[in-house]
């Protein structure tokens, strides 16, 4: 176990300079300049060579590279074309806006997707049961953006229910509980559109386990020792079925990343997802290398948080 | 019991699959399992629906997807069923096209990412050593890299078109296929009958052609026939931002179009939209069927 555990944790540093350098070279030699986003349109040939200078644009990619890579060691991201501030700032200011988006439709849909998962594979053939995998299906086929779309137009637009876009009422100026309580309802279309995609693969996961966990022998022999069957269903059922749920909802966050950046373009949410989209029509470099590094940091250590939980929850596997 | 819609290798992993025989009777009405199954036979209605507009669009569609024909936001009616956009451009001759669009992208991807992925999956399970080393550990760094953003970035920053999507697409989403083969081929290799054949002196490619292929194909399949749905997702998503194909109409850009207008006209975002999740809904329980069929899960 130790040994399995020290493995995946030097993999990490190694993973990640291997996709830094794959996106540096990616994104360097793609066609295309930064310098007009840098020096404007209509600048002379000797204002852009100079400005190429100051950012060292003018120099062999390999030695770029290494530049970058050894401010990176000193935390130093670089400075934003387009923003003129470090990355770091720039996406340091973003982030709370978007991890609030991804937390909440996170948690929405761990605890809707076991609830329904829960509730169907319980009696497995019954109405619940039909439905519920029926409206799993449907979510799973559903393009994020396109259910933000439909949202938007009927709890927004035709009932008023809540506000179009944005995270807070730009008219007024709430303060404390006023304020938490408007973001909170410019917060729930976003978020609930966001999660419905997670909500069926968790409900379809949750099902199949209680699926699989109630035919085991052990269910049988506690039904047998004469144990309630709320409590066979979700003390001994439940725990073991929501193992697989445990692996693939950790190795999701990319998954829920891109439906974040989809889904702030439809609200119109300032996040990351619209620094991204604009950080990419204005090849601003830096900050496109600083947002696949956020990304590339979030996937792996998901994945390697994901596979020590599991380790510990299910000691049945043995890892070398 | 795996949940292949999940691609989780490590469930499967815990299978042994009986070795590929058709099931005795109709194989193919069996397939279709229409009198058992109602949502196989949805699928079957969605799927044959879906694949008879992407390839009769230029036959079917009334319109030039591109040109208007009419005024501007006209609500569906006999002369445009699905209404007409902001340009006055038939929308039902743009969805047949960008419907088209999505099942080109979603088919030809997930051939280029499941032929890469039974080559090295292949290779890697059969051959073991030092090449297994190798090609498992560049699984794992294209496992990690997040795929819908190596598209977004290469789409943009070369050259936004429908090859590149899909191009990229398919070399990003192979490793899961390879895994799963891999682990397929790792369990058939020790099997009794594998072994018998060696010993009797089959030669490498008599054994990977007849026995390890057949019996470790069929999940491989299955999990090709559930990625085809994601692509589509994918390209949709890519679109919607801006940064499909600026030539060839797609479900994505219909929605990115319809966008601003959306209090203005419902019929813009909601034809493409409906389009798109019945397309992906009819692979998605085509490969649930298939999943049934082939690997004989469920006895009902």
């Amino acid at each position: 176990m130790t040994r399995y555990v020290l493995r995946r944790v030097i993999q990490v540093p190694f993973l990640l300079l291997g996709i830094l350098v794959f996106t540096f070279f990616l994104i360097h030699l793609a066609p295309g300049d930064p310098i007009n986003a840098l020096a404007g349109e209509y600048g002379n040939a000797a204002y852009f060579a100079e400005m190429r200078a100051r950012y060292g644009l003018d120099r062999p990619i390999a030695e770029q590279l290494f530049i970058y890579l050894k401010n990176l060691a000193r935390g130093d991201l670089g400075t934003a074309y387009t923003y003129g501030q470090p990355v770091t700032r720039v996406i340091l200011e973003r982030m709370p806006t978007t991890l609030l988006l991804m937390g909440t439709s996170f948690i929405l849909a761990t605890s809707v997707g076991i609830t329904l998962g829960f509730s169907a594979g319980r009696r497995p053939d019954s109405l619940v049961d039909h439905s519920v995998s029926i409206l799993a299906l449907l979510g799973y086929a559903l393009p994020v953006f396109w259910l933000a779309q439909v949202m938007l137009y009927f709890l927004a637009l035709k009932l008023g229910w809540f506000p179009i876009q944005g995270l807070t009422s730009a008219r007024e100026q709430y303060t404390g509980l006023r304020l938490f309580l408007d973001v909170g309802h410019h917060l729930l279309l976003p978020a609930a559109a966001l999660a419905i995609q997670q909500i069926a693969l968790v409900t379809r996961l949750t099902r199949t386990g209680m699926l699989e966990t109630l035919a085991s022998p052990y269910v049988l022999a506690a039904r047998a020792r004469g144990l309630g069957s709320r409590r066979v269903d979700v003390r001994h059922a439940l725990r073991n079925a929501l193992l697989p749920v445990v692996t693939v909802v950790g190795g999701r966050i990319g998954f829920l990343f891109s439906g974040a950046v989809l889904t702030e373009s439809v609200f119109a949410w300032p996040g990351l997802g619209r620094l991204l989209l604009e950080a990419t029509l204005a090849r601003d470099y830096p900050i496109l290398m600083g947002m696949f590094l956020l990304i590339s940091l979030a996937v792996i250590l998901a994945n390697l948080i994901t596979d020590l939980v599991y380790a510990i929850l299910d000691p049945r596997i043995i890892y070398t | 019991m795996t949940d292949l819609l999940t691609e989780q290798p490590e469930v499967s992993l815990r299978k042994t699959w009986r070795p590929f025989r058709p099931r005795s009777g109709k194989p193919l009405s069996n397939l279709a399992g229409i009198s058992s199954q109602p949502l196989a036979s949805l699928g079957w209605i969605l799927f044959t629906t879906s694949l008879l507009a992407a390839l009769t669009a230029g036959l079917l569609a009334p319109a030039d997807p591109w040109t208007s024909v009419s005024t501007p936001f006209q609500p569906p009616g006999a002369a445009h069923w699905f209404g007409t956009d902001d340009l006055g451009r038939d929308l039902f001759s743009g969805v047949l096209f960008g419907l088209r669009t999505s099942m080109l992208v979603g088919l030809t991807g997930t051939s280029i990412s499941g032929l890469i992925g039974i080559l090295i999956g292949a290779t890697s399970g059969y051959f073991g050593g030092w090449l297994d080393d190798l090609l498992m550990r560049l699984t794992e760094f294209f496992q990690v890299i997040p795929r819908f953003f190596l598209a977004l970035l290469a789409v943009a920053l070369f050259k936004p078109g429908l090859v590149t999507i899909t191009i990229v697409l398919g070399l990003t989403s192979w490793p899961m296929t390879a895994r799963l083969l891999r682990a397929q081929i790792l369990s058939l290799n020790e099997r009794e009958f594998v072994l018998a054949s060696r010993a009797l002196g089959a030669g490498t490619a008599w054994i990977i052609r007849s026995h390890l292929l057949p019996n470790a194909l069929p999940p491989v399949v299955v999990q090709l026939s559930l990625m085809i749905g994601q692509m589509m997702l994918i390209e949709a998503s890519l679109s919607f931002l801006g940064l499909g194909d600026p030539n060839i109409i797609s479900l994505g850009y219909l929605l990115r179009n319809a966008q601003p207008f959306l209090r203005l006209s419902w019929w813009m975002f909601l034809f493409p939209g409906l389009a798109i999740a019945q397309a992906v809904l009819a692979f998605n329980l085509m490969g649930d069927r298939l999943n049934d069929f082939l690997l004989r899960r469920y006895t009902r």
